[in-house]
């Protein structure tokens, strides 16, 4: 079904552990690379919006720091920091305000020059009530998957499946940087890091750009043979303070509801082909296939289980390997993206869903889930 | 090119100063009385910890202050088995999301008292629904940290 905005192309950079290109010299090439493919030059370019966090650069204001090198030099760049899925957001609003008929979205993160992901979450919670006790991001997962496994009666070993599929699936993946086969075993031998959670439940972090062109549909069309249309937008926020929340029952089930209703989308299991969903830990893939609408409360290790969501099921999670394959942080939600637009171009090759017409691309921010997007595509 | 990339490292550290407010300022400051106290929103009637001057939900001020219990359940836990930097203890730890009775939400706090060096042992006592109680510094500032920890009511 066609739409007023459509993606023409993206592209990511092969992920890794330590890209030894700059920041600059990495948004330079993703860019290039993207508008080589698309076969236009930078006067082309309505504006950019990026995504990028300051405290994840190290440099304060991240984005004037590249701006010229996304293309954006004297432009209207803007930007939409923490959850490059907000910069896709903005960017198709961009279209639909009638201002600009091409927008590009970009996003970088290089984790391996900064602290930690839990230092860095540890500096998201509030300095009063919740820094001093040591929240971030892994124990706020850790205290939502206890309650998790404890609701629906579940243990650590009903989560093990999510590592084993997605490294699995990374294989496929040019772009990933991690990858591999693992056993059950290997995957309950890992140490247990804030329990529930082992340390082999915790995708590690990457280097990473993506860059993502869209355009009004009629322009699309002359870009491509095959532009992907923006069906569904939606996100949602919930309480900053952790134990304000009902933690099993955030934003992402209004999210998911707000993408829907502009899809059309009544039954998600039935109506979407392909799914990448952030998946921040093993625990998180699951309980956000169920907020997703895929399956019902707590039976999201049973959609696992079953092989609904693993290559060949009804509704395929992750094939590029998710954030298992490669995490670049802030990038995350627009590799998604990114990930999806390729399956509905039918060029996701040795990780390709046959037959893909609709996908989903889900993306997480803030501590236990307190910001979810949902971006619903489609050919 | 030599297909060289060298590493400049670096270090940015900086001071920052926080206003407390006053609701949260009084909230501390009960604390060296041993007290805890909530405020109560007038038009959903929830008991709020730590106390505030609004609600988000009802999105209007909050001006009741009410005591609550030095004793609550313990709605979920964690135990921390890794290091990171700013980490305000030496794992392992427990921390945990405790609703105190006559509150409406739960307060993040550590849970203590309890042996360390058994998780079998201590996977007995820090249940989810199970009691616990504010044990407090001898020594209190008035800040979140004057409760030392909660601890399991026998």
């Amino acid at each position: 079904m066609e739409q007023e905005v459509a993606i023409v192309d993206a592209v990511q950079t092969r992920h890794g552990s330590a890209l030894k290109e700059n920041i600059r010299e990495i948004m330079f090439s993703t860019v290039r690379q993207l508008l080589n493919r698309v076969g236009i030059e930078k006067s082309e370019i309505g504006t950019m919006v990026s995504s990028s966090s300051d405290y994840w650069q190290g440099i304060s204001c991240s984005n004037s720091y590249y701006y010229d090198a996304a293309g954006a030099n004297l432009k209207s760049g803007s930007k939409a920091a923490e959850d490059s899925a907000l910069g896709f957001h903005y960017g198709a609003m961009r279209i639909l305000s009638g201002h600009y008929k091409t927008v590009l979205v970009t996003s970088i993160t290089k984790c391996s020059e900064a602290p930690p992901v839990d230092t860095l979450t540890h500096l998201a919670t509030d300095p009063f009530f919740q820094r001093p006790v040591g929240l971030n991001e892994t124990i706020s997962t850790a205290l939502q998957a206890k309650a998790y496994l404890h609701r629906f009666e579940l243990n650590e070993e009903d989560l093990a499946g999510v590592p084993i599929k997605n490294l699995a699936n990374a294989q496929n993946n040019p772009n990933a940087h991690r990858k591999g086969v693992l056993s059950l075993d290997d995957v309950l031998a890992s140490p247990t890091m804030a329990s529930p959670l082992r340390e082999i439940d915790v995708p590690n972090t990457s280097d990473g750009a993506c860059a993502i062109l869209l355009a009004t549909k009629e322009v699309a069309k002359d870009l491509t043979k095959r532009p992907v249309f923006v069906q569904g937008l939606g996100w949602n926020v919930s309480e900053t303070f952790l134990g304000d929340r009902d933690l099993l029952n955030g934003s992402l089930p209004k999210a998911a509801k707000m993408a829907y209703k502009m899809a059309n989308i009544e039954k998600p299991l039935d109506d979407i082909d392909v799914a990448e969903i952030c998946d921040t830990t093993s625990f998180n893939e699951i309980l956000w296939t169920e907020q997703l609408g895929f399956c019902a409360p707590g039976k999201g290790t049973d959609l696992l289980k079953d092989g609904i969501t693993s290559m060949g099921g009804a509704l395929p999670v992750n094939p590029s390997g998710g954030l298992f394959g490669a995490n670049p942080y802030v990038a995350r939600g627009l590799i998604r993206i990114a990930e999806i637009a390729l399956q509905l171009k039918g060029e996701g090759e040795k990780r390709q869903v046959p037959d893909a017409k609709r996908g989903l691309a889900h993306s997480v921010h803030g501590l236990g889930g307190q910001l979810h997007s949902v971006v619903v595509l489609g050919v | 090119m030599s297909g060289q990339s060298r590493i400049l490292e670096g270090y940015v550290s900086l001071p920052y100063r926080w206003a407390m407010g006053e609701t949260t300022t009084r909230f501390f400051d009960e604390f060296k009385n041993k007290k805890i106290m909530g405020t109560r929103c007038g038009k959903c009637n929830r008991v709020l910890i730590p106390a505030r001057s609004f609600c988000s939900h009802c999105f209007d001020n909050v001006d009741e202050w009410v005591e609550v219990g030095q004793e609550g359940v313990i709605k979920t836990w964690v135990a921390v088995n890794f290091s990171y930097e700013g980490q305000p203890k030496e794992p392992p730890y427990i921390l945990g999301i405790i609703e105190l009775d006559g509150a409406d939400v739960g307060l993040p706090h550590f849970i203590g008292g309890v042996p360390m060096d058994d998780f079998d042992e201590l996977a007995k006592k820090v249940r989810i629904g199970e009691k616990v109680r504010a044990v407090w510094k001898e020594s209190r500032e008035g800040n979140i940290l004057d409760i030392d920890y909660f601890e399991p009511v026998d």
